[in-house]
């Protein structure tokens, strides 16, 4: 499609740059300097109604760099949400600073912005670009807490390893190059069809792999996960738990799926030249959920025990890549669904704590069920929902993430090794729960009640409560993700 | 009415458990009163509802022709059902849990720390209860079996004992690791069997037809290993029992009633609602390490019970040792004597529901006189604070002091040695009546746990009640009326099934009688 008439397919896009060109613009006028969070969420609104205007719309825009279809839409509303959310509660965290309001927020919508292309990424040259929009803004966004030195070294770290990665993707991405001669993943697997082998399917794929691997931090790629989450203001941390991960697995999705099957889309069914992919995603499960479960289990600090939580259920989800086919693909988006509700849901309740404690250490949370009894259950229902248990919507994720190993009767060992993880899950989940609820009889606690702000706590309370939701009937939000698996051009 | 009544079972306690939420607005809620009354009216109704099922309850009807039986859609792409549905095998289940719970409410009159917290969990872990019971789909009774487990985590870790947290998270992690098994087990029933369901009455038909191995085994084999272990850990069969003891005796006593009471026969029940009609070939391969695991049980049970000097840990120890004859008595399906299985699977049934009874009266009895005296001791234990009372007997005399206290107390360690004429003594003898028609050996040992479960029963009732009065306790007062309503009933109904067990038995034999065809049908 022309550049011109692929305007009309870019206007959530197109508003969220006005967006950030404006917030930027106000923050000099002095007299409207109040004005940068209501454009904010105004836009963030504008952009929705775009979105959702331009539903179950399919086309291949600007000479075939980025598409619009219903899958990315799928992922446009996750990221639309979470940045929405986030937003939201910056505006309620000490953590952020109302100096820096302005580039914090104008710094998130170019996250967005980013996250928006990563997902409709059809060309290896966006698909880098687009990753690298999401990043570097990320790195100065952990960074935001200037003068805190855990903030500093976040940054930094994220810097050093999220380079290392682009650039071994980018060598990944050189090689698909040089057997096409093109940059289009599609016409890459035309390529790949004719005058492909295994062996260099491997080369690339195992080096994109490290490229996508890191940005969902995938073990063994997650080493500046829990350092960046711990260092970064609370709320950032959330959007990076959220946002960042469901990008690299929409274009992990979109391009194990166009590149390295041999129908190409989402309705393939075998994988390219019989490459064992299958079998690396599955080992890659393992290694991730198990690493990420044992090393939350001595973590002190809430915000390091999520950042190995999330390495965790990273894990659960690639078990949907060690399958082929449209039902994996409904139960890793399912579960994404899931977990970014339950999720935000507990970093809403930290960043709460935190506002009003100024702590991070779980043991600073003891009492907190005396002292505001509302926010600690609805704490617990989000940590039943982490650890994977009915009556939430965290159980029916793993149970479909389960489902689909035995539906193709395969990879048994990875559901041993899920489900024993689940087992461990849950006892560093009850550490928090402990802390809030059970206190020994000598301890003395604090019990004044607790007064938190009420939008985030009734934000926090909706968050939570979807995670029940979901859990009693979750068919229509089965029925839509099905509806979305869909590339533009099937 | 009649199909509403199932659903009213199980979900009243959670409106229960809701409406303390606007009445803790109204009227405080640090105000005892109103919570225990919501939840004693709750589960009062759902006693009279319980009762009126059994009145109107057909032993001959199956599942699927009984008027009680509801079955609706509820997630379409797994075709999972709400499905519940009563019969003989769930009948005196779901009389225990409604008759335990109602009773429990009446122990823990004197709850007063945090009593909306209290009485509302135990309301949930009720209605989960209920829900294990009557669940005719797998993925339901999942669900319900997983849903108990937080309420009593937080029953156990906030109002237990000094050691309550660790036993709530041991309790949590045992339990939950049965639980995963299971999920494997039942996911793999699914996705084998073809139509694919979770309908454990439809499964009857397609589980035994699975055809499949995996890592060089039958999968038959591996899923009933499974679901064993998931079910196992609950009851507890020994290896599996160590949670058993410590959350027993760190929970109040209300949850030691229902932990002991209802929650074991979870195990035993799942066991028979799922893994025994399903997989009848499995039953008959592994009846004898069955039966094996069962006389363990009571052996080890038995003689941990005896070493122990805290009663209500020895009490816990017996429940190990009385789940031991319901696993006997199981294992027994395979004789093929005439009556061999129907004596023990009727022994097993019937075992589970008098076990609840009397455990529940031991339970609440030695929670009586720890409230009086604040601790439990046979003997002083030999690192007591207090070194010259270290190994000397805690009590003695009781007798003299608290005549009625006593009078029961016998009356329950009697009905738990297992006397003629009380209803423990029938269904063990059935369980080892069957037993004996097929594992000779296996019972004839397991037959000493009898003579074990005198010995501590009795040291215990002669150290603590009998021989003079220990002066500390000399201006203890007999039972209250409160402690008398709630171990009369339980009294009544030990006596009368002693005598006269008929309504049991015929109440439980038709659905038994069904399962023994299909497990035997099976050889």
């Amino acid at each position: 499609m022309s550049n011109f008439s692929s305007i009309f397919h870019y206007i959530p896009e197109l508003i969220l740059v006005v967006m950030i060109l404006s917030v930027i613009v106000v923050d000099l006028v002095p007299s409207l300097k109040e004005l940068k969070f209501p454009i904010a969420f105004v836009g963030l609104g504008l952009v929705a109604l775009a979105l959702f205007l331009s539903h179950g719309s399919k086309a291949s825009i600007f000479m075939d760099l980025i598409v619009v279809d219903p899958f990315s839409h799928f992922f446009k509303w996750i990221f639309i949400t979470a940045t929405f959310s986030i937003l939201l509660i910056s505006r309620y965290s000490v953590e952020v600073e109302e100096e820096n309001y302005v580039e914090y927020i104008s710094l998130i919508l170019m996250v967005l912005l980013g996250l928006f292309l990563m997902a409709s990424s059809v060309n290896l040259l966006m698909i880098y670009l687009s990753i690298e929009l999401v990043s570097i803004p990320s790195y100065i966004l952990a960074g935001m807490k200037k003068n805190d030195r855990a903030s500093n070294e976040a940054s930094l770290k994220y810097v050093i390893f999220g380079s290392f990665a682009s650039g071994l993707m980018l060598f990944g991405l050189s090689w698909l190059y040089g057997i096409s001669g093109s940059t289009n993943i599609a016409e890459i697997h035309a390529a790949l069809l004719t005058n492909g082998n295994p062996f260099l399917v491997y080369i690339s794929l195992l080096l994109i792999i490290v490229g996508f691997g890191y940005k969902i931090s995938m073990a063994p790629f997650h080493y500046w996960t829990p350092d960046v989450y711990e260092g970064s203001p609370t709320p950032v941390t959330a959007f990076f738990s959220i946002g960042p991960k469901a990008a690299g697995f929409a274009i992990l999705i979109r391009v194990i799926y166009t590149l390295f099957t041999t129908e190409s889309g989402l309705n393939a069914t075998t994988s390219l030249y019989g490459v064992n992919w299958t079998l690396i995603f599955a080992v890659l499960a393992a290694i991730t959920m198990t690493i990420g479960n044992f090393l939350a289990l001595h973590q002190e600090n809430i915000k390091r025990l999520l950042a190995f939580s999330s390495i965790s259920h990273v894990g659960f989800m690639l078990i949907g890549f060690s399958v082929i086919g449209k039902e994996a693909l409904t139960a890793v988006l399912f579960y994404l669904v899931i977990y970014f509700f339950m999720t935000l849901s507990a970093f809403y309740i930290a960043i709460l704590v935190k506002n009003e404690l100024h702590t991070d250490v779980i043991d600073g949370w003891k009492g907190l069920a005396n002292r505001n009894p509302f926010i600690a259950a609805f704490m617990v229902i989000s940590l039943v929902s982490l650890a994977g248990l009915p009556p939430t919507a965290g159980f029916v994720g793993k149970f479909y993430l389960l489902a689909v190993l035995f539906r193709e009767k395969t990879f048994y060992w990875l559901a041993v090794v899920a489900i024993l993880n689940s087992v461990v899950s849950l006892y560093y989940y009850f550490k928090i729960v402990k802390s809030m609820y059970f206190l020994n009889d000598g301890d003395e606690v604090d019990s004044e009640p607790l007064e938190v702000n009420p939008y985030i706590k009734w934000t926090a309370v909706l968050f939570s409560a979807q995670t029940l939701l979901f859990y009693f009937y979750w068919t229509p939000l089965i029925e839509f993700i099905n509806s979305s698996l869909l590339f533009w051009n099937s | 009415m009649d199909s509403m009544i199932l659903t009213l079972l199980i979900f009243l306690p959670v409106f229960g458990a809701a409406i303390m939420l606007p009445a803790s607005k109204i009227w405080g809620k640090d105000n005892p009163n109103i919570f225990k009354w919501i939840a004693l009216v709750i589960t009062g109704l759902q006693l009279v509802l319980a009762i009126m099922l059994y009145m109107g309850f057909d032993p001959t009807l199956s599942v699927s022709a009984s008027p009680y039986t509801i079955q609706l859609e509820w997630i379409k792409h797994f075709n999972i059902q709400y499905f519940v549905g009563v019969d003989g095998l769930s009948m005196p289940m779901v009389l225990l849990t409604a008759l335990l719970s109602f009773l429990s409410i009446g122990i823990s009159w004197n709850i007063t720390k945090q009593p909306l917290g209290y009485f509302a969990l135990f309301l949930l872990l009720d209605a989960g209860m209920m829900g294990v019971f009557l669940s005719m789909d797998f993925f339901l009774f999942y669900v319900f079996w997983e849903v108990m487990l937080l309420p009593m985590y937080f029953l156990i870790g906030m109002w237990g004992g000094p050691q309550r947290h660790y036993a709530a998270i041991k309790f949590f992690l045992f339990t939950l690791f049965g639980s995963v098994l299971m999920l494997l087990g039942m996911l793999a029933l699914y996705f084998y069997s073809d139509p694919h369901t979770f309908n454990l009455i439809t499964l009857i038909q397609t589980a035994s037809t699975i055809d499949a191995t995996l890592w060089g085994m039958d999968m038959r084999y591996l899923i009933w290993f499974a679901l064993f272990i998931g079910f196992a850990i609950k009851v507890p069969v020994f290896p599996f029992h160590t949670w058993l003891p410590l959350a027993h005796v760190e929970a109040p006593t209300a949850i030691s009633v229902i932990l002991a009471g209802v929650l074991l026969k979870m195990g035993t029940y799942g066991l028979l609602r799922i893994s025994y009609p399903l997989l009848p070939g499995e039953v008959i391969n592994f009846a004898y390490i069955l039966a094996l695991l069962g006389v363990i049980n009571i052996l080890w049970g038995a003689l941990n019970a005896i070493a122990q000097i805290d009663m209500k840990k020895m009490i816990a120890y017996s429940s190990v040792s009385h789940m031991g004859y319901v696993l006997l008595g199981m294992a027994a399906v395979v004789s093929t004597n005439d009556g061999g299985a129907q004596a023990g699977l009727n022994g097993a049934v019937m075992q589970m529901f008098n076990h609840g009874t009397i455990t529940a009266m031991l339970f609440m009895l030695v929670g009586v006189l720890y409230e009086k005296a604040h601790h439990r001791y046979i003997f002083y234990p030999d690192d007591y604070k207090d070194a010259a009372l270290a190994g000397k007997p805690a009590f003695g005399g009781i007798g003299v002091q608290m005549p009625v206290f006593t009078a029961f107390v016998a009356f329950a360690f009697f009905a738990g040695l297992g006397l003629p004429a009380l209803s423990g003594f029938i269904s063990e003898a059935l369980c080892f009546i069957g037993g004996f028609s097929v594992f000779r050996t296996l019972t004839i040992i397991g037959t000493l746990g009898i003579l074990l479960n005198a010995i501590y029963f009795l040291r215990a009732y002669q150290h603590v009640f009998l021989g003079p009065l220990n002066e500390k306790y000399k201006d203890y007062t007999d039972m209250s009326t409160m402690d008398l309503a709630i171990v009369i009933p339980l009294a009544v109904i030990v006596l009368f099934l002693g005598v006269y067990p008929a309504p049991l038995i015929d109440m439980i034999a038709p659905t038994l009688d069904a399962l023994i065809q299909k497990i035997q049908s099976a050889f």
